[in-house]
């Protein structure tokens, strides 16, 4: 037993590293993805995940497989997709998804266009699927340093998140804060999809995100429930996905998603606030 | 009692079109109001004017007072995500924000707030998620939120709607109670028994202002016809309004 589920981690130091960056992400990804889920802005989190590979391609074309350049590539690209589509959407009647769309893509072809511009076969693999085994001390302190400014954000915007979440008219009529908090929300969410595309890559750092928060949702009825169980989620698929990689010999990222998503599937059978169990066999109605 | 607000030679609308149409008048300080006419006549639009959320194509509305009111405004259908998983109790705390604001504790609002929950015949539910809630006690919880909000003027849209006779006589009791408390409250509303028993005060519009005045005076056949015979639709091509105030 002890061989089986402790041994790995402390006999190779690359596996306490997975381990510590993919917690830092979980606890982060929890908050950013349950009210990614509530604000039905799940898909959002991925239109953004595509946004980003454009700048941090850039900063690999610009400096290499190094961490700041590629780091501050993504963010970039990403925020310049977010508060474009942002501003297209408050001047126009096009609404969020639309602008969302138009710029996400604007950003994708553009990026795919400059790489192709310098005519070298690329080797983008890292930054597609990322490399959770091959962490270094920079990247570690980046994980963690994101995860820990999104807590401190999400907790002093927890407020303004929820109302402007269940009722955007209301907070209007109160203060301008409210397109605000959407600019700070989509920032938090580029904040960490930059970060997960450290360790699982671009296309999957939005997994971290999105299915611990889907699957709290069938769990609790409260938000602060909610977030805690994402977070409980999420840090659980890191380690068995890990150790499910390393005693399989398969890759590390696609098991840690494949485990959110099997936790995932749980509550959508086991759901007590929800789920189909609980819709095919409903208990006897109450008294009153 | 003074002058509350003034609406000089007002226009508001959308997309060029008029739905209130070179209104003149003002409000006094205190009133407590109807705004009554047809489907199409403006008067939410009035209402959104006066809370800021849709701007005049022309005219003003003025403030004459030095630090303008806090105005409450409960608009017709709220867009309100009854699916988010918060409670009564959250949901009507939300209305302390302008002792709280963003950031700030709560505090020792807790006493008002349940207060607030008390009042409107909610105590009991705080804890109930809002997607549990009927329709009489979603307007409940909001108008709890409106008691919080402390505001001078207090704007409502149809807020009697769909309600049945119980629900609708306990919110007028607390807009009674607004009343006298010398706050100001405007409401738009179709129920002409109601406001002949509950709003001294009554503007009839229909795009233009047919009549302003006290009630009795208003809610006469005469005036309602000429309300009535409002044509609703926006004729398309109508030239540019040339009238001068």
């Amino acid at each position: 037993m002890y061989a089986l589920f402790v041994t790995p981690f402390i006999e190779f130091e690359f596996m306490r590293r997975a381990l510590v960056g993919t917690i830092a992400l979980a606890l982060a990804g929890a908050p950013v993805g349950v009210f990614l889920v509530l604000r039905r802005m799940s898909l959002t989190g991925d239109a953004m995940a595509h946004a980003i590979l454009p700048g941090a391609a850039l900063g690999y074309l610009a400096s290499g497989l190094t961490l700041g350049p590629m780091t501050l590539g993504g963010i970039g690209a990403g925020l310049v997709v977010a508060i474009g589509s942002g501003l297209v959407s408050r001047a126009t009647i096009l609404r969020e998804d639309a602008s969302l769309a138009a710029f996400y893509l604007i950003s994708l072809a553009l990026g795919v266009t400059l790489v192709s511009l310098r005519g070298s076969n690329i080797d983008l693999m890292h930054v597609l699927f990322g490399s959770v085994l091959a962490l270094d001390d920079a990247t570690l302190i980046l994980l963690a340093s994101f995860a820990s400014l999104t807590l401190l954000v999400i907790a002093l915007f927890y407020r303004l998140l929820v109302m402007e979440t269940v009722d955007p008219d209301f907070l209007a009529s109160l203060t301008r804060l409210g397109s605000v908090t959407q600019l700070v929300f989509l920032a938090v969410v580029v904040l960490n999809l930059v970060a997960g595309f450290h360790a699982l890559g671009t296309l999957l750092a939005v997994g971290m995100i999105t299915l611990p928060a889907a699957a709290a949702r069938l769990w609790a009825k409260e938000l602060s429930g909610m977030i805690g169980i994402a977070a409980l989620q999420g840090i659980v698929a890191s380690y068995a996905g890990l150790l499910l990689s390393y005693h399989g010999g398969l890759p590390s990222g696609p098991l840690i998603i494949l485990t959110a998503a099997f936790f995932y599937l749980l509550a959508v059978i086991f759901g007590p606030a929800g789920g189909l169990l609980r819709r095919l066999r409903p208990r006897r109605h109450l008294e009153a | 009692m003074g002058t509350l607000v003034r609406f000089e030679d007002l226009t508001l609308g959308y997309d060029r079109h008029p739905a209130v149409h070179h209104l003149q008048g003002e409000i006094a300080d205190g009133s407590l109001m109807a705004i009554c006419g047809p489907n199409g006549a403006g008067k939410s639009t009035l209402l959104k004017g006066i809370a800021g959320v849709v701007a005049p194509f022309g005219g003003a509305i003025v403030w004459p007072a030095k630090k303008p009111p806090r105005i409450a405004y409960l608009p017709q259908s709220a867009d309100i995500d009854r699916s988010f998983p918060i409670n009564v109790l959250d949901m009507v705390a939300m209305g302390i924000w302008t002792r709280s604001g963003p950031f700030g504790g709560i505090g020792r609002a807790h006493r008002r707030i349940d207060a607030a929950i008390a009042a409107v015949g909610l105590a009991g539910f705080e804890t109930r998620q809002i997607g549990t809630l009927s329709g009489g006690q979603l307007q409940r919880m909001l108008f709890a939120r409106l008691l919080l909000q402390d505001a001078q003027l207090i704007l409502l849209d149809e807020p009697f709607t769909a309600l049945d006779a119980k629900t609708t006589t306990d919110l007028i009791d607390l807009v009674a109670r607004w009343h006298g408390e010398r706050r100001t409250v405007l409401a738009v509303l179709h129920d002409f028994d109601l406001v002949r028993r509950h709003f001294p005060e009554t503007l009839l519009i229909a795009r233009e202002k047919i009549a302003w005045d006290a009630t009795d005076r208003v809610l006469q056949p005469d005036n309602l016809q000429r309300a009535a015979a409002m044509i609703e639709a926006f004729a398309h091509h109508a030239p540019a309004c040339e009238r001068v105030a």
